[in-house]
């Protein structure tokens, strides 16, 4: 690419985690001519489970079994949070149109209607998510059912231990036997990591190497719990083959982050964004970003340096928060680096964090953000738009803590359904939503 | 109640305390050394780790100086695995005050310490880091000390010559009569179990505890607490010790420890001793102060901050802070009216060994023990369960074997699972349970730039694979890692450490959920 290149398009999104990824699907799909831009890093760090409400108030650690209603409690309690500015049926929407794109990319995703389900974690704690992948499924029902299941880990894969989910979870779902396989033909000795693991067991004589290593442990045992290493690309097709193997029902317990979960998020994005024509950006960074107020945006992009301008009439700001650049702080202030925002945030930096990590209350910083209006536009004082065709969405949105309130996935799949909506009516440009 | 007889009970086990076991030992005498947390746990974990040549004192304390001198050149040859001769720098800048600037070589001469004037350009060049502005320099001996190790293989040796040790273990009550300390009486937390001990003397050597331990057997300890906080750069800045040649004032001295450098400190009168933590002002104070001499400070990154309280003895006039004297004091509470109690508080790391010796002689003349202090001239043994908390061993040793079957728990700092091995061999020679607080406090796990986040959990996957955790009992133990940690992170979370703050907290409240488990 030289430096000269230029890009003319509708839409372009800067942020490439679950928020920006969204919005690029949604817009595309819209008729936008939708540019993406994005570094790409942070997507790999989703546990692959899709978040719509867990918790609420955070500081009693209330969980919700219906999550719609836990939204309903959390909009009456705190007015500003992102939920409080979307219909429900603009979430259901959100949630749905990115779900039907995951299973027709192969991520099938499975839940409950209008409840949270339970996932075991490598920890061995107990989740609350709403959608989790299909993988995970007869995981959450064996352990509903308090089945006896084998729970099995890989001698080399570190951080992962069956022995500690079956201890950690034994009370919520007794009789877990669990077992250490041994697979060096996979990846010879030492360390194993998750992504090679995962490629390899796409090979045939791969899964029979573990179908053989697990046989000897399945007496008594309902399912088979195993690490998310069950293949990249083609989970579906590689799981259905350990199964067929063992006779038995097998899921997968997401990793420690980054794992194969977030990586199949990212590849799913990325083939599927490709086909709707989306103009992708990847790895790159924008380094500059001005707009004029008639409504024109200039983005400078590139790798380690600016090699192309993309000019749009919209830009989404999915920039996600300090992991994604979208905010950065000094030992002072916390900011908006790209086109230095008023950033919503506690007083000084001993305000920042509790004196506790675990606080229940959580860290006023993780509510540090930005402040948008109706259409989700960045505010820049007075109420005002910073720009009347600058949105924002996912988790840089000031008066949220989707680490705390488990609203991460919700929060970024709805608000870039709104701010793609707005910005299609602003523009006058694509087809109604939902078509 | 168990019931536990032995010639000296010593209360306290920084490295006062060890250095007192292991001189004792040495000299034949049986020792029970009790300690309320771990090794370690108050000051003697939570300093510069210097090494100090003495012309830190030359002015304000040349007792205090020409004590360091010497104690610092026999710790340097008796146990030179646990030092780094990094030789040091004081230097001056612009605006400071030239009569001490001036008085400085003549005060160290005073004191026997070697101080070479150097050009500044020339000190500019050996250390890139200091400012432009330098107008003097010296170059004195200082050195890096690892207070941890130095601690350990003092406490595994005093073990190996008969020590025994209970560590988690509180002194609860002091039964006296006839001017004498008849029974102590002990809690170990955290089993709930009491034991009583029958000591022919008591040594209270707690540190800044000393006041209330004293407290329990009626004896007033006149004691200052001085509080000061230091920070931990992510890179070592500097090859030397860096001091800033001006009177005694916050953030005047960069040490470094291995692969890092260490910067302090403040010094703030407290009453209380019920929750030492570093602050955010107490951070911006150092960086404030600091960036004179060592510009650059300004944009580094800081792994985290840590607190230690200096016990300071009153004597005499009125003083506070700074000007109350670091050296130390014997006190014998004969004159509080109790003949088989003595109390060794205040002092420096560089001095403990003599420290240990005054008071064991004083012990051992009571005791009719004759035979005299072996430390001045008996070489530290080296053990290896011991070294793991020196920066930069654990990579290096897994380079070398090169077993790719040896997993690194700790990415961060490179600490295998072989290394863990050793450690859990003196975890258990000491009597404690294997959690994560106790392997971090011997190892460098838990102190890379993830501060536990992610070698917490790969820690304690460890753990539970090899029968040392079961049940929920690793949930708690993380949680208190992690609480433990973040005491250190919260006053250096802004730029990058605040990113890596940020995914700590996705992963485990976002994910693990955390934040919702009572560890129960």
């Amino acid at each position: 690419m030289s430096d000269c290149t230029r890009i003319t398009c509708d839409l372009c999104i800067v942020g490439t985690g679950m928020a920006g990824m969204s919005a690029a699907l949604f817009a595309a799909r819209r008729g936008l001519s939708t540019a993406l831009v994005g570094r790409t890093g942070e997507i790999i760090f989703a546990t692959g489970l899709l978040d719509l409400l867990g918790v609420h108030p955070v500081e009693e650690g209330r969980t919700w079994e219906d999550p719609w209603a836990g939204i309903a409690a959390l909009v009456r309690d705190l007015p500003q949070h992102p939920y409080a500015r979307l219909a429900t049926e603009a979430i259901r929407s959100a949630f749905d149109e990115v779900l039907g794109f995951l299973e027709e990319s192969g991520l099938p995703y499975c839940g409950r209607p209008d409840r949270n389900v339970a996932v075991v974690t490598s920890l061995g704690t107990l989740k609350t998510t709403y959608r989790a992948p299909l993988s995970c499924w007869a995981g959450i029902e064996a352990r509903e059912g308090r089945r006896p299941c084998l729970i099995a880990d890989i001698q080399g894969l570190k951080g992962f231990s069956a022995r500690q989910i079956a201890e950690t979870a034994g009370k919520a779902w007794p009789g877990l036997k669990t077992a250490r396989l041994v697979l060096p033909a996979l990846q010879g000795a030492g360390e194993l990591f998750p992504e090679r693991l995962a490629r390899s067991l796409e090979l045939d004589s791969h899964r029979q190497t573990l179908t053989e290593a697990l046989r000897p442990h399945l007496e008594g045992v309902q399912a088979v719990g195993l690490p998310a290493v069950l293949g990249v690309s083609r989970p579906a097709a590689v799981r259905a083959a350990i199964e067929a193997r063992l006779g038995l029902p097998v899921f997968e317990i997401p990793t420690m982050p980054p794992g194969v979960a977030g990586l199949r998020l990212k590849e799913a994005f990325e083939r599927g964004l490709a086909g709707q024509g989306v103009m992708l950006f990847l790895e790159n960074r924008v380094f500059r970003a001005a707009g004029s107020p008639a409504g024109a945006f200039q983005l400078e992009a590139g790798r380690a340096a600016p090699e192309v301008t993309i000019h749009a009439n919209a830009v989404i700001l999915a920039t996600g928060r300090f992991m994604g650049g979208g905010l950065a702080a000094d030992r002072h202030r916390v900011r908006e680096p790209l086109f230095d925002l008023p950033v919503h945030q506690p007083g000084e930096r001993d305000e920042w964090h509790r004196t506790e990590f675990l606080d229940p209350r959580g860290h006023p910083v993780n509510r540090a953000g930005i402040e948008v209006d109706a259409s989700f536009r960045p505010l820049a004082g007075l109420g005002r738009a910073a720009f009347p065709q600058l949105f924002a969405a996912g988790s840089i949105l000031a008066h949220q803590d989707w680490m705390r309130m488990k609203c991460g996935s919700g929060l970024a799949m709805a608000t870039a359904w709104a701010a793609v909506a707005h910005a299609q009516r602003l523009l006058g440009r694509g087809e109604p939503a939902g078509a | 109640m168990a019931r536990i007889e032995t010639q000296v009970l010593i209360i306290g086990g920084g490295i006062t305390g060890v250095g007192l076991a292991r001189d004792l030992a040495l000299r034949g005498v049986a020792c029970l050394l009790v300690e309320a947390r771990d090794i370690c746990a108050g000051a003697s974990g939570a300093n510069h780790g210097l090494l100090h040549s003495g012309a830190r004192y030359v002015r304000s304390d040349p007792t205090a100086a020409v004590e360091c001198r010497e104690e610092g050149a026999l710790i340097t040859s008796l146990a030179p695995h646990c030092i780094e001769e990094t030789g040091g720098l004081f230097v001056a800048v612009a605006g400071d005050d030239e009569r001490h600037i001036a008085d400085f070589p003549g005060l160290c001469a005073r004191c026997g310490i070697e101080a070479r004037a150097l050009d500044p350009a020339e000190a500019l060049r050996l250390e890139p880091v200091l400012s432009e502005r330098l107008t003097a320099a010296y170059e004195v001996p200082d050195a890096a000390v690892d207070p941890f190790q130095l601690a350990l293989d003092n406490l595994t040796d005093a073990m190996d010559h008969g020590t025994q040790l209970m560590l988690h273990t509180r002194v609860t009550g002091f039964h006296c009569s006839d001017r004498r300390i008849r029974e102590v009486r002990l809690l170990h937390a955290p089993s709930g179990v009491e034991t009583q001990v029958a000591a022919e003397q008591v040594v209270n050597a707690a540190g800044a505890w000393a006041r209330e331990v004293a407290a329990l057997a009626g004896v007033e300890l006149k004691l200052h607490y001085s509080k000061g906080s230091l920070l931990i750069t992510e890179r070592r800045l500097a090859r030397r010790v860096i001091n800033r040649l001006r009177p005694a004032a916050d953030a005047d001295i960069l040490v470094p420890g291995g692969t890092v450098s260490i910067l302090g400190t403040t010094s703030i009168p407290i009453e209380s001793l019920d929750r030492i933590v570093p602050t955010v002002a107490e951070s911006e104070a150092i960086l404030e102060a600091a960036t004179a001499m060592v510009p650059s400070l300004a944009h580094t990154r800081f792994l985290r901050a840590y607190a230690g309280v200096r016990p300071l003895v009153v004597s005499g006039a009125a003083a506070e802070g700074r000007a109350l004297s670091r050296g130390f004091a014997l006190l014998d509470h004969a004159q509080d009216g109790l003949d088989n109690f003595v109390a060794i508080v205040g002092g420096k790391l560089t001095t403990f060994r003599l420290m240990a010796e005054k008071t064991a002689d004083l012990i051992c003349a009571r005791l009719g023990v004759h035979r005299p202090g072996v430390t001045r001239t008996t070489a530290l043994p080296s053990f290896a369960m011991n070294q793991w908390t020196r920066a930069g061993l654990s990579p290096r040793r897994w380079m070398e074997a090169g077993n790719p079957e040896d997993l690194l728990l700790c990415e961060c700092e490179m600490v295998p699972a072989s290394a863990l091995e050793e450690i859990l061999a003196g975890i258990r020679r000491q009597g404690i349970a294997a959690n994560l607080t106790a392997i971090g406090r011997r190892s460098r796990i838990g102190k890379g730039t993830c501060q536990g986040a992610f070698c917490g959990v790969r820690l304690s996957a460890h753990l539970y694979d090899r029968g040392e955790l079961s049940g929920r009992r690793g949930l708690a133990e993380l949680r208190a890692f992690l609480a433990a940690r973040w005491r250190g992170l919260r006053p250096v979370l802004w730029d990058a450490a605040l990113l890596q703050e940020e995914l700590q907290e996705a992963l485990h409240c976002g994910y693990f959920g955390l934040d919702l488990e009572d560890g129960a």
